[in-house]
């Protein structure tokens, strides 16, 4: 199947879920959705470095609150509409992946690991140091009760999910393009063995370059109408926990090799959180996401479509 | 700005005092990432993990907190020890350190964060002893005890490190064991024992560590994530594996991060050890006494 038709295919997809939530019309199916919707986004913009790259980003929030912080800054400096809010924070996380790629890939692969790691705590320290996004106080966000779409007033959370749905569209078929094209073929060599890629003609560090870009960028856009979601975006909320380790978790126990891996992953654990979160406690969810992080990487090296895969193959053979 | 004298000179001598800590908890991960190779991000995980142990009993039996941790080593040792092991069957043996053991190490840190607040909650912890409050006056300088104790409990720690690793025929394996396998093997060591007394090593000082910040500061689950910059900035400054090296980082970036402190305001503190980490990493990428 090539890409055009896959394109074609998820928007057919895309379009029913939407004229299905559109139907059932519950506010808080919307909330749920989006926050499942952003996480795919997040899982499959990390697993286009880590899973196919091989590179590992632990600072999957720091890229979303930028993204998320972008939106808050244009808001107060000069309000755009939201569409016009995910470009401008592609390119602010894009650069900034960017940015951290050319100064850490040259060097060993852990290297970039660690940097992320730290990119998110001084992030932070920015954010809770810059007046002028809120500080440590936060910023509030008035979120307009309901949006004039062609003639149609439709309910504004319904617009935030239905955005957040076009972007997982795009983000799915940017994956699934990748994949197949002769740049995914380049990440994958860098992944199985970077010398021997180096040595084949593989031009390394452009490759890497442009995959922590893409990936930034889409973590950036998966932030960007997050202040409108949320209404009042603090500095803890936007560097959250359950955004540095469910963007790693959910590829990891889906499945890192290909794009159906972090969707799968993403909603699984995504619904999952969103049941438990409301019935247990927030603190025992993550502990469980933490838990069930560490057990896939020991015992189901390669996630959920790995084991799948493992079945098929033992059912084939006798 | 005017930067008054006495000011300057109490921010250097706070900032040695802090960088001799910062050395300590630098040292377990200098062993890990800097001679065997093991990015163990979850290092400043098992500092706060050992922060805690030291709150508990010193709250319940008042038993002081660096004896504490002294008393825990064995038990850490066996902790690093167990961990190593887990990690060596299930990545290195199979070649996957570089994305699952990264993300292992990840969920761990994660784990034991989440599991402290679910056990003592987000609120900040703290010990008694007698050394905590009072302080000695050197002329102009101010040396509060809380900062002193640990600073000399630090630099005998790394001290005695650094006699293990260059003096003791093991501590020799340790070095070795990264730069070549095959050799130490037909020198009748074991590389995968070496390398499991090494990690656990690592996670000992680790709980010695953790006794030693939570007299400086009081601690809740959380402060472990400040120190991963920290911790992998002095590394990298330091020069991989470089003990010394180590030192001379951590007693550098106490400096500079104190001085920041007093002029800038503490807020701005976390950010310093990224900007030296990045620049390092810009710049001079072996680190100062790196090979």
């Amino acid at each position: 199947m090539n890409t055009t038709k896959f394109a074609l295919i998820t928007i057919v997809v895309g379009a029913a879920v939407m004229a299905f939530a559109h139907w059932y019309s519950i506010d808080y199916l919307f909330f749920a959705s989006y926050t499942i919707l952003q996480f795919i986004v997040l899982a499959t913009a990390w697993n286009i470095l880590g899973g196919y790259c091989g590179y590992v980003n632990f600072g999957s929030a720091a890229f979303f609150a930028m993204g998320a912080y972008s939106s808050v800054f244009m808001h107060k400096f000069y309000p755009l509409p939201i569409p016009a809010l995910f470009i401008v924070s592609a390119i602010v996380s894009g650069i900034a992946g960017f940015g951290m790629g050319y100064l850490t890939l040259r060097l060993r692969g852990s290297f970039f690991a660690i940097a992320t790691l730290a990119l998110a705590v001084v992030l932070q320290t920015l954010v809770v140091n810059w007046e002028y996004v809120g500080g440590s106080r936060g910023a509030y966000i008035i979120r307009p009760e309901s949006i004039e779409f062609a003639g149609i007033t439709i309910n504004y959370i319904e617009y935030l999910f239905g955005l957040m749905l076009l972007l997982t569209i795009i983000a799915l078929v940017t994956a699934r393009a990748i994949e197949r094209s002769q740049l995914g073929f380049g990440f994958a060599t860098i992944r199985d063995d970077e010398l021997a890629a180096e040595a084949c003609g593989v031009p390394t560090l452009r490759v890497k370059l442009i995959a922590t870009t893409i990936s930034g960028a889409f973590m950036g856009m998966a932030g960007a109408p997050f202040p409108y979601y949320i209404g009042y975006l603090q500095p803890s909320s936007a560097f959250g926990l359950e955004y540095a380790v469910n963007s790693i978790a959910m590829p990891m126990i889906g499945g890192t090799t290909s794009w159906v891996g972090p969707l799968i992953g993403a909603i699984l654990l995504g619904s999952a959180q969103q049941y438990a979160t409301v019935s247990i406690s927030s603190e025992v969810n993550l502990l469980i996401v933490g838990l069930m992080l560490v057990a896939f990487v020991i015992i189901a090296p390669n996630g959920l479509i790995g084991l799948v895969q493992g079945w098929r193959r033992a059912w084939r053979k006798p | 700005m005017d930067i008054s004298f006495d000011l300057l000179i109490n921010a250097i001598a706070a900032g040695l005092l802090l960088g001799a800590f910062y050395a300590a908890v630098t040292a377990g991960v200098s062993i890990s990432f800097g001679m065997l190779d093991i990015v163990n991000i979850a290092h400043p995980g098992f500092v706060i993990l050992g922060s805690y142990l030291a709150y508990f009993i010193n709250i319940n039996y008042g038993v002081d907190p660096i004896l504490v941790s002294i008393l825990m080593l064995p038990v850490f040792y066996a902790l690093g020890a167990l961990i190593y092991q887990v990690y060596y069957l299930s990545f290195e043996k199979r070649g996957q350190e570089a994305l699952r053991g990264l993300a292992f190490f990840f969920g761990l840190l994660f784990v034991t964060e989440v599991a402290l607040i679910l056990v003592f909650g987000v609120d900040y912890r703290y010990v008694e002893a007698a050394y905590i409050g009072p302080s000695i006056h050197i002329g102009l300088v101010d040396l509060p005890l809380r900062m002193l104790v640990p600073c000399v409990a630090a630099l005998a720690l790394f001290g005695a490190i650094q006699i293990f690793i260059t003096r003791t025929f093991t501590g020799r394996a340790i070095m070795a064991v990264s730069q070549d396998q095959l050799a130490l093997q037909l020198m009748a060591a074991d590389p995968i024992r070496i390398k499991r007394i090494a990690f656990g090593l690592s996670i000992a000082v680790a709980a010695v560590a953790g006794a030693l910040l939570i007299i400086i500061q009081p601690v809740e689950p959380s402060v472990g994530r400040e120190y991963i910059g920290r911790v992998f900035a002095i590394c990298v400054l330091g020069g991989l594996g470089s003990m010394p090296g180590t030192l001379i980082a951590a007693l550098l970036l106490g400096i500079v991060e104190s001085i920041t402190a007093t002029f800038y305001g503490p807020s701005w503190a976390p950010a310093v050890a990224f900007g030296l980490l990045l620049l390092t990493l810009a710049f001079r990428p072996a680190g100062l006494l790196g090979r």
